[in-house]
C-alpha cells in the first residue's frame, strides 16, 4: 500500500516525523477515557484540533468578533481582513488560481448541494447522464439523485472491483456524448482507496465535461493541487482537515463560476436590490449568502497555517507507516477480513468479522479507550457492494502513532474473547 | 461485574449465538420492518394474531449482538401474549433501556428481560436493543411504513 502525495513538498526536509512532539499540539489526545489513554482513530469522521485552531477560535471571539463585508468600524474591518486572509490562505493551500475560486461553505456536503443545484439544475436536462463511482459517500449519490428527479437526467455508476478501486474501463465504456457531469470521490471515507482522480479528469476532459472531487477524506493526508488535477470543482470540510466544524470549501474553476446563478439568496450575495430587480455580487461573494461562519473560517486559515508549517514528506512517510504496520497486525487476526485493499490508499482501514458485528466490536474498543467508527460510514452501497451489513473502521492521522495500533490489536482480541 | 460483562451477559451472547424464532413465517398475518438508519440494523418482525392474542411470532434480519439477542428474547417473552400485554411490556422495556433502573427493580416489571438493562449504561446501543420493540409495535399497529428508530 502506499500514500500518495500529489505535491511533495521540497522545502521540507527528509527526515523522521516527530509524532510525540506534534501530540502536544493537540490537548484532546491527553485525555483518558474508560481509565485507559485515549486511542484517537476516528479521523475519518472528525479529526482533532490543534492548540493554534482552538486560540485562534478563542482570539476572534475575544478580539475580533464583528460582522465582515458591511460595518466601516475598526473591529469589522479587522474582522474582514482575517477572514478574507483565511480565504487566500485556502487559496494557496490547494494552489487554485485566485481567491474569487474558493468558496465558504458548510462542508463538503453544501459544497456539492451547491453544484447540484446551481450547475446542475442550469445546465442537465431531460437524458443527460452523471457519472459517479461505486464508493462514494451518501453526501456525493443523493444531491445528485436529487437533482436526476428534478431535470429528468440519469445517474450512472462507476463499479468497483473486489479491492476496492475504480474499474477504468467501465468508466471509459460510460462516457458518453449524453454525460453531462463526472462526480467522484478524491478518496474513499470507507474504504481508504484513492482514486485515480487525475485520469478520471482527463478522461472526462476529452470529451469537455465537467469534473467534481469530493475531496473530504483527501485533504487530511495529500497535497492537492487544483492547477495540476485540474478538476472543475472541488469539495472538502474544515473539520476533517483540523480545523472547525460547520465550514468548509468549495473550489470552482473562475469560467464556471460566472456562469452560475446563485444558490441561496440574501445579504452579502447582491450588489444590489430593488423590488423590480436584484444584481448580484461578484465571486466568490455570489455565492455566500448570509452571515457566513466567520470563526470557522478564519480557524480554518489557522488549521491551515499549521499544516503548512509540518514536514509532508515526513508526514506522508509516517501515515504510510502507519497504514502498512497497521494492515500487517489486523491481518494476523484469526477471522479478521479487511475491507478495502486497493493499491493506492490512504489513512483508512475497514474490517469486519463473520461471527462479530461492528457495533459490538466498537463497544469494546470503546471500553478499552479506543475510537472507532462501526457501521455502514454514510455509504450504504459500499456495504451492498462487498455484502456486509457494516464494518469497523480505524482512520488514521498523522498523530497516531504505531503503539496506538498495538493497543487496538490487543483491544479487538479482547472483543473476540467476548464472542468466543 | 464492569459494565462490559453487564451488557454481554451469557443471556445475551447465547441468543446472539442461537436466536430463537429466527425464522419468515409463511401464515403470518402481520409483518413489519425496522431499520435503525444510523448503523443499517435491519430487522423484520412477523406476528400471527389471533382474537388479540399473539399466536406465533418470528423474525429475520441483521445487527449487532445487542439487537439480535433484544430480539431472540422478545419473540420468546410474547409468544402467547394478548396485544394489551404486549403494548404495556414495550412501555416496561423502553422505560428500562433509557432510565438507569437497578436489575431487582427491572426484573420485577419486566421478568427476564431484565437482563438487557446494562444497555442503559450505553446509551448509543439503546437503539440496538429497542429496534426489536419499535417493530413489532409497529407490525401489532399494522403501520405500513417501516419502523425505525428514530
Amino acid at each position: 500500500m502506499k500514500a500518495v502525495s500529489h505535491l511533495a513538498d521540497s522545502r521540507a526536509p527528509a527526515g523522521r516525523f516527530d509524532v510525540a512532539r506534534i501530540r502536544e499540539d493537540f490537548p484532546i489526545l491527553q485525555q483518558k477515557v474508560h481509565g485507559k489513554p485515549l486511542v484517537y482513530f476516528d479521523n475519518g469522521a472528525t479529526s482533532q484540533k490543534p492548540q493554534a485552531v482552538i486560540d485562534a477560535l478563542a482570539h476572534y471571539y475575544s478580539a475580533e468578533n464583528s460582522n465582515i463585508h458591511r460595518g466601516v468600524h475598526y473591529l469589522s474591518e479587522r474582522a474582514t481582513a482575517a477572514y478574507e486572509e483565511a480565504r487566500s490562505k485556502i487559496r494557496g493551500f490547494i494552489n487554485a488560481r485566485n481567491n474569487q475560486e474558493i468558496i465558504f461553505v458548510r462542508g463538503t456536503t453544501e459544497a456539492i448541494n451547491l453544484v447540484t443545484q446551481s450547475y446542475g439544475r442550469t445546465f442537465l436536462k431531460a437524458g443527460d447522464e452523471i457519472i459517479i463511482s461505486a464508493m462514494e459517500h451518501h453526501s456525493n449519490i443523493v444531491p445528485w439523485q436529487m437533482l436526476c428527479e428534478q431535470v429528468g437526467a440519469k445517474l450512472r455508476v462507476i463499479p468497483i472491483n473486489h479491492d476496492g478501486e475504480i474499474v477504468m474501463d467501465e468508466y471509459r465504456r460510460l462516457l458518453n456524448e449524453k454525460t453531462k457531469f463526472v462526480s467522484v470521490t478524491h478518496v474513499s471515507n470507507a474504504l481508504g482507496t484513492i482514486a485515480p482522480v487525475k485520469e478520471i479528469v482527463a478522461l472526462a476532459h476529452e470529451r469537455s465535461i465537467p469534473v467534481l472531487l469530493d475531496g473530504a477524506q483527501a485533504v487530511p493526508h495529500l497535497r492537492v493541487d487544483m492547477q495540476d488535477l485540474g478538476c472543475d470543482f472541488y469539495a472538502f470540510s474544515g473539520h476533517k482537515m483540523f480545523g472547525p466544524t460547520g465550514v468548509g470549501v468549495l473550489y470552482g474553476r473562475g469560467e464556471l463560476l460566472e456562469k452560475m446563478p446563485p444558490y441561496q439568496g440574501g445579504g452579502d450575495m447582491i450588489s444590489l436590490v430593488t423590488f423590480e430587480k436584484t444584481h448580484y455580487n461578484v465571486l466568490p461573494y455570489k455565492f455566500e449568502a448570509g452571515t457566513p461562519h466567520i470563526s470557522g473560517g478564519i480557524g480554518l486559515g489557522a488549521a491551515i497555517d499549521y499544516l503548512q508549517a509540518l514536514d509532508w514528506q515526513g508526514l506522508t512517510a509516517h501515515e504510510h507507516a502507519l497504514l502498512g504496520y497497521a494492515t500487517e497486525a489486523l491481518s494476523n487476526i484469526d477471522g479478521l477480513r479487511i475491507i478495502g485493499t486497493a493499491k493506492e490508499k490512504a489513512g483508512v482501514l475497514s474490517f469486519v468479522f463473520d461471527h462479530v458485528h461492528a457495533h459490538d466490536v466498537g463497544t469494546i474498543l470503546d471500553q478499552e479507550g479506543v475510537a472507532v467508527r462501526s457501521g455502514h460510514h454514510c455509504a450504504m452501497p459500499v456495504m451492498q457492494r462487498f455484502g456486509v451489513p457494516a464494518t469497523t473502521r480505524a482512520s488514521f492521522a498523522f498523530y497516531n502513532t504505531t503503539e496506538e495500533i498495538d493497543i487496538l490489536v490487543r483491544a479487538i482480541h479482547r472483543a473476540l474473547k467476548v464472542f468466543d | 461485574m464492569s459494565d462490559l460483562d453487564d451488557l454481554y451477559q451469557e443471556v445475551i451472547l447465547d441468543h446472539n449465538k442461537s436466536p430463537r424464532n429466527f425464522r419468515l413465517m409463511a401464515d403470518a398475518n402481520r409483518k413489519a420492518e425496522g431499520y435503525n438508519p444510523l448503523c443499517g440494523d435491519h430487522v423484520t418482525v412477523f406476528l400471527r394474531l389471533q382474537d388479540g392474542v399473539i399466536q406465533d411470532i418470528s423474525f429475520q434480519g441483521s445487527g449487532c449482538a445487542i439487537s439480535k439477542a433484544s430480539a431472540s428474547m422478545m419473540t420468546a417473552e410474547l409468544k402467547g401474549k394478548s396485544e394489551a400485554a404486549a403494548h404495556a411490556l414495550f412501555d416496561k422495556v423502553h422505560q428500562m433501556l433509557t432510565s438507569e433502573t437497578n436489575g431487582d427493580t427491572a426484573s420485577e416489571k419486566v421478568g427476564k428481560l431484565a437482563i438487557l438493562s446494562g444497555v442503559c449504561k450505553f446509551p448509543a446501543r439503546v437503539k440496538c436493543a429497542s429496534l426489536a420493540w419499535h417493530t413489532v409495535n409497529a407490525a401489532l399497529k399494522g403501520e405500513s411504513r417501516p419502523a425505525t428508530t428514530e
